[in-house]
């Protein structure tokens, strides 16, 4: 029973990650209805940036207030970077055919992927610890202080995403362009003010998780944001793709099966069981546990 | 893509010049290919075996060459990939035309490459490749190091009678022959001294997380934990092992996929008390290795570990058998290569034997504040195979 409970909170604070990260996708999605496959990249970005952010601090004693401060430093770069790929390339090819969007989402993802391989260097890197360590033990349950964190934050910010999209007029105005892009725009909303924010806000998530990843697990390398991204938007589809609460389901669902799987089968099959998932959901329930049936207009 | 063709770019126009003046004087120099993983994965492997044996034939090279001539050693790196790796031993054999051939540490890069030199008849030493498959090639391939059979023997010797633990679990890399390789041999011999494996995980080379493995050991109580995997991966999988609570009155043990100076950087102070089989010791007072040891340091700015000390006794050995052989002519070094005996090397006396692999003694190691502490020597008539 022990085990089983350890084997809960490991994959909770797993699940917290993809969750985090499925965010940004559903967002994207939700507003623009495109897949940006570009997010698990960005997410990496995040980790690179919290990495030199805390080689900058190195020296002062770890404490919560550093790595906050980190945190935030990665999420401001990341928000950056969302605005950048935002602008640069998928703003000139909103009016094109889905199809194009979703190759250019595939270009940058790649030009990331190796731009990053390029400018961090290929070897994995080790991230310094930033948080003082402590752990609990509950009922023989091993917890750190970091998948507390990892947790703790994940939920904080998810319930502080809700907030702004459901009692903000910003949030109002994004439901709005998701709802229908032309009308939101007829009705004097700024449309492409909005959709930069969302991707601002979704990056800005993904650097989160890669910051929080970095502390739970130490090592980050510039292909790390492929399969994490990957899992993450298979987290999403799982959810119900452009709705927020379904996001963060779909991931502690991923996080907390594929754990299971390891523990109870064999670590071979952990990636096939998020796959195995993504092709039962889309053959069962297209739209996902939490999404709505979408009627497509002629 | 675009790089990769700048980069292929920059290393013709090295290599041509190599061709332009080297022309006339082929018959004054030896020339000796080498490819290593200089970039990738495990590069710190592939450039501590590159450093020692630049550091070698510069050292031969001082005291009059061989056969009165000097070696010219050609580089190709392979980026950690086997693919590359056949196109490096295909490049230095056609294009640079070396007479013998030095690589790889990883086996599935050797064993990638192996073919090649054995269809060219060009000899081939591995440094510190440890699957049996590796020489088994051909009779053109050796290699300088203890094979897995050995090293698993090895850590289940010590584990069950110096350390006198009898509950094992195992945490293995599922896509990683060597790895595979060390559990198979360790589980023989650990339970034919009397030993019982508790648990058996298993986990992919590039994961990150492994509390649900260790989860299940933890459930499972062994008194040691047997990670036979690369320096990444054992430092994240120590890491984790501590915060799930698993005492650090239970070591890990491994073999020298260990051995790297970023393993302490990643493990830290879960590591205190770990140990792992390895093919020689910076302690041991041995003259040879203390003059290797202080020369290398000199000359790179840090301690060797067993790659390097490999790369140099392949790189010496190699020289030595084209000595006695009196010639490079491919056919008459394998002969003398096969016939090495007790070879005064850094990490032990080497002799080859009919399966062109060398038989030497192991030492274990024990991880100490970032420090390997020299622990014991098994020596080859201990483990049985």
């Amino acid at each position: 029973m022990t085990t089983f409970l350890q084997q809960l909170v490991n994959g909770l604070s797993l699940g917290s990650i993809y969750a985090l990260i499925a965010l940004g996708y559903t967002m994207v999605y939700g507003v623009l209805r495109l897949i940006n496959f570009a997010h698990g990249d960005v997410y990496m970005v995040g980790a690179y940036a919290g990495y030199y952010l805390s080689r900058r601090m190195q020296g002062r004693e770890p404490s919560f207030a550093s790595a906050a401060l980190v945190m935030v430093g990665a999420m401001v770069a990341c928000a950056i970077l969302g605005l950048i790929i935002e602008r640069l390339a998928y703003r000139p090819v909103r009016r094109a055919s889905r199809l194009t969007l979703l190759i250019t989402a595939i270009g940058v993802s790649l030009f990331i992927e190796n731009g990053g391989q390029l400018v961090f260097g290929p070897d994995p890197k080790f991230f310094p610890s930033l948080a003082p360590h402590y752990e609990f033990v509950i009922g023989g349950v091993h917890l750190t202080s970091e998948q507390l964190t990892v947790i703790g934050v994940s939920f904080l910010l998810m319930v502080l995403l809700r907030f702004f999209i459901m009692k903000t007029r910003t949030g109002k105005a994004m439901r709005a362009v998701s709802f229908n892009l032309d009308a939101a725009k007829l009705m004097g909303i700024s449309t492409d003010g909005i959709i930069a924010v969302t991707f601002a806000l979704g990056s800005a998530l993904a650097a989160a998780a890669g910051v929080l990843i970095g502390m739970q697990i130490p090592k980050i390398d510039p292909l790390m944001g492929i399969l994490y991204g990957l899992k993450a938007f298979v987290a999403a589809v799982l959810g119900g793709i452009g709705n927020v609460p379904g996001a963060v389901l779909g991931g502690m669902l991923i996080g907390t099966s594929e754990v299971m799987v390891v523990g109870y089968l064999s670590s071979t099959y952990r990636d096939a069981i998020a796959f195995g998932i993504l092709i039962l959901v889309l053959l069962l329930r297209p739209q996902g546990i939490l999404g709505r049936v979408q009627k497509e207009k002629v | 893509m675009r790089l990769r063709s700048l980069l292929w770019a920059a290393a013709v126009a090295m290599v041509l010049p190599a061709f332009g003046c080297g022309k006339g004087r082929t018959t004054d120099e030896i020339r000796v290919g080498e490819y290593s993983s200089l970039t990738g994965t495990t590069a710190t492997f592939g450039q501590s075996t590159h450093n020692a044996v630049t550091m070698a034939y510069d050292e031969v090279n001082a005291a009059g060459g061989v056969l009165g001539r000097k070696i010219k050693v050609f580089v190709e790196d392979d980026q950690s990939k086997p693919e590359e790796a056949a196109t490096a031993a295909t490049k230095l054999i056609n294009q640079n035309k070396v007479v013998a051939l030095l690589g790889e540490v990883a086996s599935s890069r050797s064993l990638a490459a192996a073919p090649i030199c054995q269809a060219n008849s060009i000899p081939m030493i591995s440094p510190s490749s440890t699957n049996p498959r590796v020489t088994q090639t051909g009779d053109y391939i050796f290699r300088v190091c203890f094979i897995d059979p050995f090293q698993g023997g090895v850590m289940a010797r010590f584990a069950s009678e110096t350390l006198k633990v009898k509950k094992v679990a195992i945490l293995v890399d599922v896509r990683n022959d060597y790895s595979i390789g060390l559990q198979t041999f360790f589980r023989e011999n650990f339970k034919r001294l009397g030993g019982t494996i508790v648990s058996e995980q298993s986990y992919s080379e590039g994961d990150s997380d492994f509390h649900a493995q260790l989860t299940q050991i933890k459930s499972a109580n062994p008194e040691a934990i047997y990670v036979p995997g690369y320096y990444t991966e054992v430092g994240t999988i120590a890491r984790q092992a501590r915060e799930l609570g698993i005492p650090s009155t239970v070591p890990l043990m491994g073999g020298d996929g260990w051995d790297s100076p970023r393993l302490w950087e990643i493990g830290g102070e879960a590591l205190n008390g770990c140990y792992f089989s390895n093919h020689y010791s910076t302690d041991n007072p041995a003259p040879v290795v203390q003059k290797f040891v202080k020369d290398y340091k000199e000359r790179y700015k840090q301690t060797p570990d067993a790659l390097a000390a490999l790369g140099y006794d392949a790189a010496k050995i190699l020289a030595d058998a084209m000595q006695r052989a009196g010639s490079t002519d491919g056919q008459k070094v394998r002969d003398a290569l096969s016939a090495t005996k007790e070879f005064q090397g850094v990490t032990g006396k080497i002799s080859i034997n009919s399966d062109r692999n060398a038989v030497k003694p192991a030492v274990i190691l024990k991880v100490e504040n970032g420090k390997f502490v020299y622990s014991a020597t098994i020596n080859p008539e201990d483990v049985k195979m």
